[in-house]
């Protein structure tokens, strides 16, 4: 889902792809507005797949006509993400009571267990004490949405695209909305009584939110 | 627990990334279940004659005195040739590939590896469509006519799951392994589409997008967010595999593809593609994934699968037959271009012996290495180690070990081994 613009950069090129500042993809705050075309596009971002042939970033005409203009209608249907800016979150609102009706009415239960400890599939419900990241050092900790998830609209984002496993995508907003509740209450992330909403789901702050890293693997003679 | 139920439940984590519900396998049964299959064909094939039936194994006859059989419309193996993938998980699952049944680099297209987390989409390839949106100035559907319109690009390529070798991993892996069950979620094709990069030059991507956000149309509708470097370096829409059209497994009738890069990230059944400046933060870039480090860290979009190899002949559960001449041979990649060196020791790592690298040699592809060895008929320690061009050498499991803790899950790539004792017997030993 794209985002509005302004809102500010989460992760910026920089941090994840170093090479990419490198190569000159534009990365400024302040850049070209999203939808109107890069000045100076054609200068940066190039390749050649191997027919000899340079493509490049902000081709003012399509080279070749192949294809049909998407409607808004059409990429609406389909453009079912969450960004972790709370891009593309619906409208609406859940409770958590609710949410704990959903979990069984839609058999979470019966597949993630009463509090989402239970199993038999993904274990869904834990923290670690003081919130610590000790993954790599113990190999029986499992992760958990409340000890590994870096964002809750993550959570909206999976559950309302992918749950129930075996009827996917059958959910309202609302209960989506509810169930992430729950989901954050059985992790100790809202109390019982919590509305949950677009703003909560952006604002809820997940322990493993600052854990991530990017990756600092390059070749060469060390081993990371 | 046994130790190789432990070990099964270790090989399922990695490829599940949490663990629960795959690989509840027993080590080795895909070779006696084959076994089981061969002898009911013969056994079948016993009472037919008929030299036109196919897939079944015939009585003996001399092929010199009978006329053969006819042209087929779609060739099938001969039916003492029953090479199988091996599966696990009840929800989603994998298959793995019998890396130890085949030779040179190719993987036939039927035992390509699979990993799905929700299962495969059943997709009519005339309403199938391809979107293009976000930051672009020409959103775009494409039909699979149109992708097949572009110019082409073909490169052979491996794939390669990141969570393969979780099993070599495990801190006392079990030694009735094969290269099937530790490393076969790993398979190489020719791989035929458009490149990203015509096709979003074609849609007017904007400069300054620094993601593309991709999605399949499976039920779980899986997400992964690639850097648009990746799309201007060597990223295609492939729909074409050893030839063919993509298999149904593979991602039928589109797919992403990502040459070196994590297999999870080459989204199947591709039907939306958004450019964004920013990542999506999806389950399985988030949840699953990622690499956690001992500093209390994860390592996030770690998508390069670095180098790596697996000797493929001899192996559990073969014996050798006695001593003299074996051929040593095995597979080497990396997802950072070329095989460069792959060394074998067969004394457990006390010398290493310059292993003959068969053409081709390519880029984020299968080598096939090859050394010739003398089998005294005493105890031996087959180990291989491969090099790529960029100086970097596969490391022994301590080194990953102090990089990463014990708890790592993917990109699982230290030397693998194979104890060869005194009877010619066989176990999967790692170092
Ligand atoms: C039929 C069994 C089943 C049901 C019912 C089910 N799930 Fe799941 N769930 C699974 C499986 C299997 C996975 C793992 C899928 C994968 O690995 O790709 C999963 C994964 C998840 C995850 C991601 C876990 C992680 O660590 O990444 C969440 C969150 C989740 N389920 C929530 C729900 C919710 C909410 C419901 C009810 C609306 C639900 N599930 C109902 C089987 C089920």
């Amino acid at each position: 889902m794209s985002r509005a613009n302004g809102v500010s950069r989460l992760l910026t090129l920089a941090t994840l792809v170093p090479a990419l500042a490198a190569c000159g993809a534009g990365d400024s705050e302040g850049g070209p507005e999203a939808g109107s075309a890069a000045p100076g596009a054609t200068a940066v971002a190039t390749s050649d797949p191997g027919d000899g042939m340079t493509r490049r970033a902000g081709a003012a005409e399509p080279v070749y006509g192949f294809g049909t203009p998407a409607t808004a209608a059409q990429i609406a249907a389909w453009d079912i993400d969450i960004g972790p800016d709370g891009a593309g979150l619906p409208p609406g609102q859940g409770t958590v009571a609710e949410g704990l009706e959903v979990w069984e009415r839609h058999r979470c239960i019966l597949c993630h267990g009463p509090t989402g400890r239970e199993g038999p599939n993904d274990l869904l419900t834990g923290r670690i004490p003081g919130d610590e990241f000790p993954f790599a050092n113990d190999r029986s900790l499992r992760s958990t949405v409340g000890n590994y998830w870096p964002y809750a609209t993550t959570l909206f984002d999976y559950t309302r695209r992918a749950m129930p496993f075996d009827l996917p995508g059958t959910m309202t907003d609302e209960e989506v909305y509810a169930v992430v509740g729950a989901m954050l209450y059985f992790n100790d992330l809202l109390p019982a009584d919590a509305v949950v909403d677009s703003a909560t789901v952006v604002d809820t702050r997940m322990p493993a939110r600052d854990r991530f890293v990017p990756d600092n693997r390059t070749g060469g003679p060390t081993i990371r | 627990m046994p130790e190789g139920a432990r070990d099964g439940v270790e090989a399922g984590r990695e490829t599940d990334g949490n663990g629960g519900d795959v690989n509840d396998r027993e080590e080795g049964s895909g070779l006696t279940r084959r076994a089981l299959i061969a002898g009911a064909a013969a056994a079948a094939g016993g009472a037919i004659t008929a030299s036109a039936t196919r897939g079944l194994v015939q009585e003996a006859q001399d092929p010199t005195k009978v006329p053969g059989a006819r042209p087929v419309t779609v060739g099938s193996r001969s039916p003492h040739e029953t090479p199988e993938k091996l599966l696990s998980g009840s929800m989603g699952g994998s298959s793995r590939t019998p890396l130890q049944d085949l030779h040179g680099i190719m993987t036939p297209a039927d035992l390509h590896f699979e990993r799905h987390h929700h299962g495969i989409p059943y997709i009519d390839p005339a309403t199938y469509r391809l979107l293009i949106h976000g930051m672009v100035d020409r959103p775009t559907l494409f039909t699979l006519e149109d992708l097949k319109r572009f110019p082409q690009v073909s490169k052979l390529l491996f794939i390669e799951c990141s969570g393969n070798g979780g099993g070599a991993y495990a801190p006392s892996p079990s030694p009735q392994h094969t290269p099937q069950s530790v490393d076969g979620l790993l398979s190489t094709s020719e791989w035929t589409g458009v490149a990203l990069s015509t096709l979003f030059e074609e849609v007017g991507a904007h400069a300054d997008a620094t993601w593309f956000l991709a999605e399949g149309s499976d039920a779980a509708v899986m997400g992964r967010s690639i850097p648009m470097e990746k799309a201007w370096d060597d990223a295609m829409i492939a729909y074409a595999q050893n030839g063919e059209a993509i298999r149904p497994e593979q991602g039928y009738p589109a797919r992403v593809f990502l040459p070196g890069w994590e297999g999870n990230a080459s989204v199947k059944w591709v039907r939306r593609i958004e450019l964004s400046d920013r990542p999506g933060m999806y389950r399985d870039e988030t949840s699953k994934y990622t690499d956690p480090l001992p500093d209390g860290t994860a390592r996030q979009f770690s998508f390069v699968m670095d180098a790596k190899s697996i000797i493929t002949y001899p192996t559990y559960p073969r014996r050798l037959p006695g001593p003299g001449f074996i051929e040593i041979s095995g597979y080497a990649w990396t997802g950072r271009g070329l095989i460069e060196r792959v060394e074998v020791s067969t004394d457990g790592g006390d010398s290493w012996h310059d292993a003959v690298l068969q053409e081709p040699v390519l880029p984020k592809c299968t080598t096939r290495f090859r050394h010739g060895w003398e089998w005294d008929g005493g105890p031996a320690h087959l180990l291989s180690r491969a090099t790529d061009e960029t100086g970097y050498t596969q490391p022994i499991r301590q080194q990953v070990l102090d990089a990463r803790g014990p708890g790592t899950r993917y990109h699982s790539n230290a030397i693998r081994g194979w104890r060869v004792a005194s009877d010619g017997s066989i176990e999967f030993a790692p170092v």
